[in-house]
């Protein structure tokens, strides 16, 4: 960019007016990285989870059943009914036997990942066309609904 | 209003001088430099360095800008309806508006006072002030939604305020006009001078949760107050307000209040006054006032109307009030970050007189008077005189300072900013504006911390700034350069209403308390359904109540039967939501109020008063996924009297049997 070295002088009623056309003092730049700045707020993200960071146990946790129960209830019944029935987003029945506990844990916590790199995830939003919401869940309330999942299943 | 011969004769002599030394040629476009758009220049993705908090005006409303962008993030509504955001619109916040006079639905917003701990900005809570039907209101920064709004009593437009102290401890609330206040209000308005009084009301500003309560009011002889400052430092404990109309005229005060060669800067001793107010010293006053809050938890406003406010007499109160000699109507009194300074700068006068708090004090204590001013001493003017500015201008409203011992004084009249040395009261440079500059702004100008770095006009004027838009045109904001000897234009930026004072702070200190979403688990709100299982519809009387869900995209119920014609359906949706930035609209065909728009985990409620039978539609407004445009729904309006019964359901297709006997029936 062009930058005028000259300066003039007006002479101004009683006054002097000083128009610089130099170069200013350069603006100091940080970059800021809005997500780490927010990163204790209510709406999270979870850490992806591996195979075997979930281990499962017969006979289900009856108070891990009623407590998915009641998040299901708040934050997943708009779309997902118990049966077979496709609402916005698929239904249940059966879901633990489609799906690996890892898999089912990561669409509830990690959305947006899965999104962008699971085949299975990217195929059920070319057929429910919404991209399914991040519901603020965390990791043990997805385990709770997993669990009661499990228990819509038939598992005892 | 015109460009002034004034301005006209500058841009004559700027053209042609700069002609001369071959700088490029001036017109209105003048005085910006070669490198002036990348300093401005914020990248797609990139955020901006300040958040600049700008008053509305007479839209009523607080609008949020970046800076050095001049990019409008947000319009904040605080006293005005807002059918965009449903605000005054939908049950839950029709509250907010509420006065001693009933539902205010506008107000005339002037000036923002944001938050500090030890002098400065912390970043929690930005307060204004409406002028209009006197209120004062707490905008909550991490939700940037109005939290409180409190009417102030014995005051009649509240333009000398928020203006706050270094500690948040008080807000401030000088009346404009002095009106007769006490048991005789039917008076002749030609007896102003027996009967009228002003008021400056401080209000407590609670540490932990911002909410504000009127501690006091002291009463003052019948003159207007314009502006205000807290001391700072070493004036802490003090605070100075500019006042006009020492004449105390009723009519015509353009002349009639501009007769008097100075006017005042009154000094309050707030300590002081908690003192008084300790020993009892103040009345008790019947008044009334309305006291707005709004519960985030409940997602509701609620109003109280208060009784009772304190009054302290400065004639039951030595040493809490003294009055300052100011030339010819002074609009700011700012103090400077030191807190030993006070600029006063009178609209019409030819000088900038600054004064010494150190000075002030020494005054008092030998009590060094010019007489009294209706029982109140009055200063020696070269007595707490630190000096004058010569000749800074024509027009000085309003100083504010960097953190190099600089002070920046507008010039309405000549239209132009003046930087000058606040020790060696030498101006230094000076820069046009376009036009006619009202308040201005550095960020953390007002604190004892001043980030510095530019400096933003506030113009009254904008005639040939922007392509022309009839009659009426954009207000228009410049942004100048200050961190070099030499300010220097950058930018112009339009603003909404008629911006007047403003504050801007590093983004920093705000973006990281930016709160996302409501957390659905916390809804208190009496008519929210928290999942699917509570959507339902129930009449009460000529009242049906849907409480409804909305979720990525659909609400729940979406098909509603039973109403009947004089009913009034309240329109209760719960946003399920818990991801940032997916709010779900609500509207309703023949609606008389707003939309709703309802962030994620939140309930509001709109009430829909059908005026004819049929069948009408309702859908989201706000575009929420690929199939936004499904999500809608009916709900069915039948006469009064109607025996359909009340039915709801979503997803619910009829039995093709059924349809077929419907359709036989319906014959």
């Amino acid at each position: 960019m062009k930058s005028y070295q000259l300066s003039s002088i007006v002479l101004l009623i009683a006054s002097m007016l000083f128009i610089s056309c130099k170069e200013g003092v350069k603006k100091d730049t940080k970059p800021v990285d809005v997500q780490e700045l927010t990163k204790d707020q209510a709406e999270t993200h979870g850490t992806e989870l591996k195979e075997g960071d979930i281990t499962l146990s017969t006979p289900l946790d009856q108070t891990k059943v009623a407590a998915g129960k009641s998040t299901y209830e708040v934050k997943c019944q708009s779309c997902h009914r118990l049966t077979e029935e496709k609402l916005v987003g698929p239904g249940w029945k059966d879901v633990t036997k489609r799906r690996q506990s890892t898999w089912i844990m990561n669409m509830i916590t990690n959305v947006e990942m899965m999104l962008e790199t699971d085949p299975e995830a990217q195929k059920l939003l070319e057929q429910c066309m919404v991209r399914m919401p991040n519901q603020n869940i965390t990791r043990d309330q997805a385990r709770e609904v997993l669990e009661y999942m499990r228990s819509n299943d038939g598992e005892k | 209003m015109k460009q002034s011969n004034l301005q006209k004769c500058l841009w004559l002599a700027m053209v042609g001088v700069a002609g001369l030394y071959s700088c490029k040629p001036k017109g209105t476009q003048s005085a910006v430099s070669g490198n002036a758009a990348s300093k401005v220049y914020v990248a797609p993705g990139k955020y901006d360095e300040f958040y600049n908090f700008v008053s509305g005006g007479f839209s009523g409303q607080m609008s949020v800008y970046g800076l050095p962008s001049g990019r409008l993030f947000r319009v904040i509504p605080v006293f005005s309806v807002d059918p965009e955001k449903g605000y005054g619109y939908s049950e839950e916040t029709k509250a907010m508006l509420n006065t001693s006079h009933g539902f205010v639905p506008w107000d005339d917003l002037h000036h923002i006072a944001l938050s500090e701990t030890d002098g400065v900005q912390d970043g929690r809570w930005a307060f204004a002030n409406g002028n209009n039907t006197p209120r004062l209101a707490r905008v909550d920064l991490k939700t940037f939604r109005t939290a409180e709004i409190l009417e102030i009593p014995n005051s009649a437009g509240n333009h000398s305020s928020p203006f706050i102290t270094e500690n948040s401890e008080y807000i401030v609330a000088g009346t404009r006009f002095s009106v007769p206040v006490g048991d005789n209000l039917d008076v002749p308005i030609e007896t102003y001078k027996q009967n009228f009084k002003g008021t400056v009301s401080f209000v407590a500003v609670d540490k932990t949760s911002g909410k504000m309560n009127i501690a006091f009011q002291v009463l003052t002889p019948g003159i207007n107050f314009d502006l205000a400052r807290a001391g700072k430092g070493k004036s802490h404990g003090w605070f100075f307000f500019s006042c006009y109309n020492s004449e105390k005229a009723n009519t015509l005060l353009e002349v009639n209040a501009s007769q008097k060669d100075k006017d005042f800067i009154m000094c309050v001793n707030w300590k002081k006054a908690e003192e008084y107010m300790a020993a009892g010293k103040a009345m008790k006053k019947s008044v009334k006032y309305a006291h707005n809050t709004y519960d985030e938890s409940k997602h509701m406003a609620t109003s109280t109307i208060e009784n009772e406010v304190m009054v302290l007499d400065p004639k039951d109160c030595p040493g809490m009030v003294y009055f300052m000699p100011c030339p010819k109507s002074p609009h700011g009194c700012d103090t400077d970050p030191t807190g030993e300074y006070i600029v006063g700068s009178g609209k019409l006068a030819a000088t900038i007189p600054v004064f010494s708090f150190t000075k002030i004090q020494t005054a008092i204590a030998a009590k060094n008077f010019d007489g009294e001013y209706d029982g109140i001493p009055v200063l020696k003017y070269d007595a707490v005189l630190h000096g004058e500015v010569q000749k800074p201008g024509l027009g000085p409203l309003h100083t504010e300072f960097d953190a190099n011992g600089n002070a920046y004084t507008s010039f309405f009249v000549s239209s132009e900013i003046v930087k000058w040395n606040v020790q060696s009261l030498k101006v230094l440079d000076r820069v046009p504006t376009y036009y006619s500059i009202g308040h201005l702004c550095i960020p953390g100008g007002p604190t004892k911390k001043p980030w510095g770095k530019y400096v933003i006009a506030y113009n009254k004027i904008t005639k040939d700034r922007y392509l022309p838009t009839g009659p009426e045109l954009a207000q228009s904001a410049q942004l100048y350069d200050i961190s070099g000897e030499k300010m220097k234009l950058l930018l112009d930026f339009p603003t909404i209403g008629e911006p007047h004072y403003a504050e801007a702070i590093p983004a920093e200190l705000i973006m990281k308390n930016s709160q996302k979403i409501y957390k659905i688990e916390e809804n208190q709100n009496p008519w929210a359904a928290k999942g699917d299982n509570y959507a339902r519809v129930e009449r009460k009387g000529n009242e049906v109540h849907v409480y409804a869900t909305s979720i990525r995209s659909h609400f729940t119920p979406d098909n509603i039967e039973g109403v009947r014609l004089g009913d009034i359906v309240y329109f209760h949706v719960t946003n399920l939501e818990q991801d940032w930035d997916v709010p779900h609209g609500f509207a309703v065909k023949g609606a008389n109020n707003a939309e709703l728009l309802i962030m994620p985990g939140e309930t509001q409620t709109l009430a829909w008063k059908p005026d004819r039978i049929g069948v009408f539609p309702m859908y989201c407004t706000d575009f929420c996924s690929a199939l936004h445009q499904e999500m809608q729904g009916y709900i069915r309006v039948s006469p009064a009297g109607s025996n359909v019964p009340l039915t709801f359901s979503t997803g619910k297709t009829a039995p093709a049997i059924t349809e077929k006997k419907d359709s036989v029936t319906r014959k």
